[in-house]
């Protein structure tokens, strides 16, 4: 923005975001605050903020009660299985339809996203029943592949957006200098698509990772995942505010660092091109 | 080099769809015998009517309304106002839009445990503390004020994903535009009446859409919070109770279709600005 503002306005609006900034980033902060407490020390009044014996208990407990390492790996396995599949598939047909469009191109790619609009409690009791029926209820491999499908629009939206903004020009000046198809997916188009396909893969890592129907609803307790995991949590059994937040910095620590990474991308990945 | 995602989806759309169909038409209840196997009774449109009758489905509606309109509106008039306000010149933006942006990334099953017992337990919980501190007594939040409190806490989840999408469609506002109306003496709030808020229709209009699609299947804040008590039921919990907790399938892949017909509603008009912006 070229207009100059003055110093003092300058210190109000920084004062203002940052205030609102802190108190939306608040419950994060108090959780993973927390999750260092002893139990009683997590539901004190007044509340401690610094001035308490950092321990780190609770994370020991935590993974000693309820393994939550199976729980991660379980997330790690389904949410990363899910999106990398899905990218193997989509990545040619999103690749066809920015590259070889045709009159259907437009109606494919918009009756893809329709899929994503089907409510899930729609189609959950035929969907168990296919689990039945195929030995999936409870398998991670079910998961994947549910939320792989359910993702699917997403990924080749995105793909598709990323791959239409590499200039068709650039491929026609390979060619005259002489270039094979081989040396113009390797050294040209692989390149240049890398960091769309990277984001892409980064974004629906995390939608995989916090997806909270599927992952509930089809997992009992060999494949469940952390959202399952947490979910647990909600009867709860004497004190547990520390523990709890122990097990919940450690389900989204990982995909907060991973978020803020990818916060550029988001926009683009969740309207589907239509916010620039 | 489409086939193998076209075919994937199609199944996918397809194959629960036909069966939901079916199920929506039939008697259904696994718990008292019935089975595919054996045959299921073909009972017309008896699931729909009694689907649409009984005394929870328009509680369920008017709940599912209340819900979505409680978030999208404070997710909109307090995003276009964190949007308009990371938008001025400050120091440390980079920051404070991660701090904005954080909550985003937390699990649904997450966020919805951390609200309900660390900040609205009305023993333990931050608010209580907060509410004794000035000498009220504190709120069973969850109980008392079951729906706000959910719209709350699902807002808290939504609302860096509109401010960050409005932020973006804010930077993308021409500033030579806005300095001419400055130069022509637009009062601030005339600047934002017709010069921004014009400019942002379109992005206001998308966020809407795609809030109120994923806000309709809004599964697991409810589940771990209220469970679907103390007037929290939407019409995904409703059906999700008819199909697991009553095992009646038929009435709830009925309940299931009334769904599916309501998001389409709203997807269509996604599709045409979507698909409007195709064509560009």
């Amino acid at each position: 923005m070229a207009r100059s503002v003055s110093t003092q306005r300058k210190i109000i609006t920084t004062a203002a975001a940052w205030l609102i900034g802190l108190l939306i980033f608040f419950p994060i902060f108090w959780t993973i605050l927390t999750s260092f407490k002893t139990e009683a020390q997590a539901i004190s009044n007044p509340p401690v903020f610094f001035n308490f014996d950092w321990t780190l208990e609770n994370y020991a407990v935590v993974q000693e009660r309820s393994d939550y390492m199976r729980f991660l790996w379980n997330s790690v396995i389904i949410a990363g299985g899910s999106t990398v599949l899905g990218i193997i598939i989509a990545v040619p047909a999103a690749w066809s339809m920015a590259f070889v469009p045709s009159a259907k191109t437009k109606n494919i790619l918009l009756w893809m996203l329709s899929t994503k609009m089907m409510p899930a409690v729609g189609a959950l009791y035929p969907l168990s029943l296919l689990f039945v029926w195929l030995n999936l209820l409870d398998t991670r491999f079910g998961l994947i592949m549910v939320l792989m499908l359910s993702n699917m629009p997403i990924i080749v939206w995105m793909l598709y957006t990323y791959f239409r903004e590499i200039p068709g020009e650039i491929l026609e000046a390979s060619r005259m200098d002489g270039a094979t198809l081989r040396e113009e997916i390797f050294y040209i188009l692989t390149p240049m698509a890398i960091p769309g396909i990277a984001s892409t893969l980064l974004l629906n890592f995390i939608l995989a990772w916090n997806e909270a129907f599927w992952t509930l609803n089809l997992t009992a307790a060999k494949a469940a995942p952390l959202t399952a995991f947490i979910a647990s949590y909600s009867s709860p059994e004497g004190l547990f505010f520390a523990k709890l937040s122990a097990a919940s910095t450690m389900a989204i620590a990982p995909i907060l660092i991973l978020g803020w990474f990818s916060q550029k991308q988001l926009v683009r990945g969740l309207t589907f091109g239509a916010v620039k | 080099m489409m086939a193998p995602a076209v075919v994937l989806l199609l199944g996918w759309m397809l194959v629960p769809l036909v069966l939901t169909l079916w199920f929506s038409f039939v008697k259904f209840l696994p718990m008292r015998g019935d089975s595919i196997a054996k045959g299921l009774d073909w009972v017309g449109f008896e699931n729909y009517v009694r689907f649409f009758s009984s005394s929870s489905f328009w509680p369920s509606v008017q709940i599912t309304v209340l819900m979505v309109g409680g978030v999208l509106a404070i997710c909109i008039i307090f995003g276009v106002l964190f949007a308009l306000l990371l938008d001025q010149p400050m120091w440390g933006q980079g920051i404070v839009r991660i701090l904005v942006i954080a909550p985003f990334f937390v699990m649904p099953t997450v966020s919805a445990l951390v609200w309900k017992n660390m900040m609205m337990d009305p023993v333990n919980g931050l608010f209580a503390h907060l509410w004794r501190f000035f000498g009220a007594e504190p709120v069973v939040w969850l109980q008392d004020a079951s729906l706000s409190s959910i719209i709350f806490i699902v807002s808290w989840q939504w609302l860096p994903f509109a401010t960050l999408i409005l932020l973006t469609a804010i930077q993308s506002l021409d500033s030579e535009q806005l300095e001419a109306s400055e130069m022509d003496g637009a009062h601030p709030l005339q600047r934002f009446a017709y010069i921004v808020l014009p400019h942002m229709g379109r992005a206001i209009t998308i966020v809407t859409l795609i809030m109120t699609i994923f806000l309709l299947s809004i599964f697991a804040e409810i589940f771990v919070t209220t469970g679907g008590a103390f007037g929290t039921r939407t019409l995904t919990f409703l059906i999700f109770q008819r199909v697991i907790d009553s095992q009646n399938i038929g009435l709830g892949s009925a309940g299931g279709v009334y769904a599916i017909i309501l998001a389409n509603i709203i997807a269509i008009f996604l599709m045409r600005i979507v698909g409007k912006n195709l064509d560009q």
